[in-house]
């Protein structure tokens, strides 16, 4: 098991946003994990990049690590990345300088050699083709004076370039039209492989005409509600997530875990 | 894990590099201040008659002024008879050349990363070394003078060129100007003195480095660059102190000359000892830097100013000649309990004058950091423009940040911008950084670095490295 999240409980202050939730992941699945707003899907993907607003109790083991227990950094290092829903900007700091200060960041940490910034040009160059990235963004401030979309389509440059295990997307076709929905969709199936895998967090039975998941989860008030094969989200995308509960569903499997 | 807020209190903690002393024969005048002492110090220096009475013109004026008080800063009252107003390194014998700088000195100009014999050898930058209150060393005057370029000591230049001292001395900053340059005007005891010919571009950067290192005594250093018609030149000004407990007293003059058409470029990267972190100690930098433009002539000031347990500095241009264009731009970082007030005149006389200011202000662990800036457009000055960007970074909740902008237009065409905006480092923007892999202190630098980019890129490449290293090395924590 790649990830393995068991009874995991967040909140800020007093509020509880994560009640108990459990998940668990194989490399190379991809998994889309649904919900309405407030459900608790970012704080998730927060709590597993180890955002530090949030008290955390429970275990998610990483590849047989103990995640909690590491930073934002040595999460990264492990081999995770989070395409984020809301991209930072990051003023006077150039988007190429940014993404080859990361990748050697994660390559010193794990042993290899730091990659000059000619070598860096060539590599990025052909991740760029990926989704269809024009190279003057790579000289603009990173996300500085982006369209939504141009934020997107640089969160999956960086995971391209990065090439982590583990891919968290938050919501990445949020505000998308199509055309670039189809873009990020091309360039995250491009990164599919038997060594990765994604959990792909998001509102829309649409994404997942493009990005044909293993595994469909709906989650609400911090928990796993019900899992399912792709089938689940258009189910949910015909009744809704008002009384869904009710709605009987085939195949439906419970969640093993749910306390 | 970390909790973020705390290790950027932390970052802001740092060690100062350059706090050592070096053991001197010191040539040092008791501490106190008269009509004699300046008698005396103008007798060392074997100055002329005109110079002297100046000098005592500047002092009478100063008995009757008061420290002004109206700066954003606090500090313990200053005792003026407390401080020696002369220090200087006892040569063994006259220097016939570079080889004949006391080793000593080298070996402190080496420890600072400022080889002078390496600079007299490989370097492109003539420099000249000024340490407590005279220049030991001026490397290149020879290929300089081939050019017509005069690049010395300002005593040198009293002997040696007494006219053109005589002429522009005190022509932009009068000894009359403000109570710190009136003391100055009365003390001073040497700075660089610069020349620029009728239409030479300089054939490389000319440099200053600054040091005190004798203990209790004031820096009164004066810089007077000439640029005529034409001409081009790019100046340098760095400088570092020993860490001391007591305070030292940093009152500098600095006059800038650009005739019809010139333009000078001058860059400081500041660096004196800015006290611990609870205050004791550091350079109490109060300076005064003025620029006086020709027509179609340039003048721009850029600065980082990372040391000073007090900086009170504001690099101005006066805007005299139609078309002429002054420009500032200024990067400060306060952190521990240092304090900045620090900004920018323009005065636009000309048709027709411009000025930029951007102005990128850092307060870190209990840093207070003002900007004051004046601009002020009189009513001769036809279609004159002004653009000014004040940013504030705030490192951790016990800093401050504030702008004081004066603006003062008596003319209906003229064109004055001011943008302002103050951003706290972005907790956000950290945590982008760390998932990306980058550690907090990287991210950090990155990000302040970041925000400092308009102003690096004006700073000449070798300096604009030294400025970024600076900026890291100020902000260096125990994180890690």
């Amino acid at each position: 098991m790649m990830l393995s999240i068991k009874n995991l409980h967040a909140k800020i202050g007093d509020n509880e946003i994560l009640r108990g939730l459990s998940l668990e992941l194989k490399a190379g699945e991809v998994h889309a994990l649904m919900g309405p707003n407030g459900s608790g899907k970012s704080t998730l993907a927060n709590v597993l990049a180890g955002h530090e607003a949030y008290h955390v109790t429970g275990q998610v083991l990483f590849e047989g690590e103990d995640l909690l227990a590491m930073s934002p950094e040595d999460r990264a290092a492990a081999g995770i990345f989070l395409a984020f829903q809301h991209p930072v900007e990051i003023p006077g700091v150039g988007n190429l300088y940014f993404m080859r200060t990361a990748l050697n960041s994660l390559r010193r940490q794990r042993g290899l050699d730091e990659l000059d910034a000619m070598d860096f040009l060539e590599f990025a160059k052909e991740k760029m083709e990926l989704v269809e990235m024009d190279r003057s963004f790579m000289s603009r401030s990173v996300n500085e004076g982006f369209s939504g979309g141009e934020k997107k389509r640089n969160e999956i440059l960086q995971m391209a370039i990065l090439e982590p295990r583990l891919a968290i997307l938050d919501e990445t076709d949020s505000g998308l039209d199509i055309d670039a929905l189809q873009v990020v969709a091309n360039g995250v199936n491009s990164l599919r492989s038997k060594d990765r895998a994604m959990l792909v967090i998001t509102h829309h039975q649409r994404l997942l005409d493009y990005i044909v998941p293993d595994r469909v989860h709906i989650m609400a008030e911090g928990r796993i509600l019900r899992s399912g094969d792709k089938q689940l989200a258009r189910a949910l995308e015909e009744h809704g997530y008002v009384g869904f509960d009710q709605v009987s569903l085939e195949p439906s499997v419970p969640v093993a875990a749910r306390p | 894990m970390t909790g973020t807020s705390s290790d950027i209190v932390e970052l802001a903690s740092r060690e100062y590099q350059y706090g050592f002393v070096t053991d001197l024969d010191t040539d040092v005048v008791p501490p106190g201040l008269s009509e004699d002492v300046i008698a005396l110090i103008a007798a060392k220096k074997n100055e002329p008659e005109w110079l002297l009475e100046w000098r005592l013109r500047s002092y009478r004026h100063w008995l009757t002024l008061a420290e002004p008080t109206w700066q954003n800063v606090t500090y313990g009252s200053i005792d003026y008879q407390d401080i020696s107003y002369y220090a200087a390194p006892r040569p063994k014998a006259a220097l016939a050349s570079l080889d004949e700088v006391d080793p000593e000195v080298r070996a402190m100009f080496d420890k600072l990363g400022i080889s002078l014999a390496e600079q007299e050898r490989l370097g492109g930058v003539a420099v000249d070394a000024i340490v407590d209150s005279v220049s030991v060393a001026t490397t290149f005057q020879k290929k300089l003078a081939e050019a017509g370029v005069i690049f010395c000591s300002f005593s040198e230049a009293v002997q040696n060129h007494p006219d053109l001292v005589r002429t522009y001395l005190g022509s932009v900053v009068p000894y009359r100007d403000n109570f710190f340059a009136t003391l100055n005007s009365a003390v001073f005891t040497d700075g660089s003195f610069c020349y620029i010919p009728k239409g030479v571009h300089c054939p490389m950067e000319l440099s200053t480095y600054f040091r005190i290192n004798a203990a209790n005594t004031g820096q009164f250093e004066r810089t007077l660059i000439v640029a005529e018609e034409g001409a081009y030149v790019s100046y340098l000004e760095g400088c570092t102190a020993p860490m001391r407990d007591e305070n030292q007293l940093h009152a500098a003059v600095v006059e800038l000359v650009a005739l019809e058409g010139a333009q000078i470029k001058y860059s400081t990267v500041q660096n004196w000892y800015p006290g611990d972190a609870e205050g004791r100690g550091g350079v109490y930098n109060f300076v005064t830097k003025r620029g006086r433009c020709a027509a179609d002539a340039k003048i721009s000031w850029t600065q980082v100013e990372t040391g000073s347990a007090i900086t009170w500095k504001y690099p101005g241009v006066i805007l005299q000649g139609d078309n002429s264009i002054g420009e500032f731009y200024s990067v400060a970082l306060t952190a521990n309990r240092q304090q900045a007030d620090t900004g920018t005149k323009m005065i636009h006389i000309g048709k027709n004058t411009h000025s930029t200011i951007v102005s990128k202000a850092i307060s870190a662990g209990h840093g207070q950091n003002t900007y004051r800036g004046l601009v002020k457009v009189l009513r001769s000055a036809e279609g004159a423009r002004n653009h000014t960007q004040c940013d504030s970074l705030l490192l951790g909740s016990d800093t401050g940040a504030h702008t004081f902008p004066y603006i003062e237009v008596k003319n209906s065409t003229a064109q004055v911008e001011h943008e302002a905006s103050t951003s706290k480092i972005g907790e956000d923007q950290l945590f982008y950084c760390r998932q990306r892999g980058i550690s907090e202190e990287d991210a950090v630098s990155m990000i302040v670095n970041g925000f400092c980019r308009e102003v690096f890129k004006e700073l000449p490449m070798e300096f604009a490295v030294e400025a970024q290293r600076l900026l890291n090395v100020s902000l260096e924590g125990s994180v890690g």
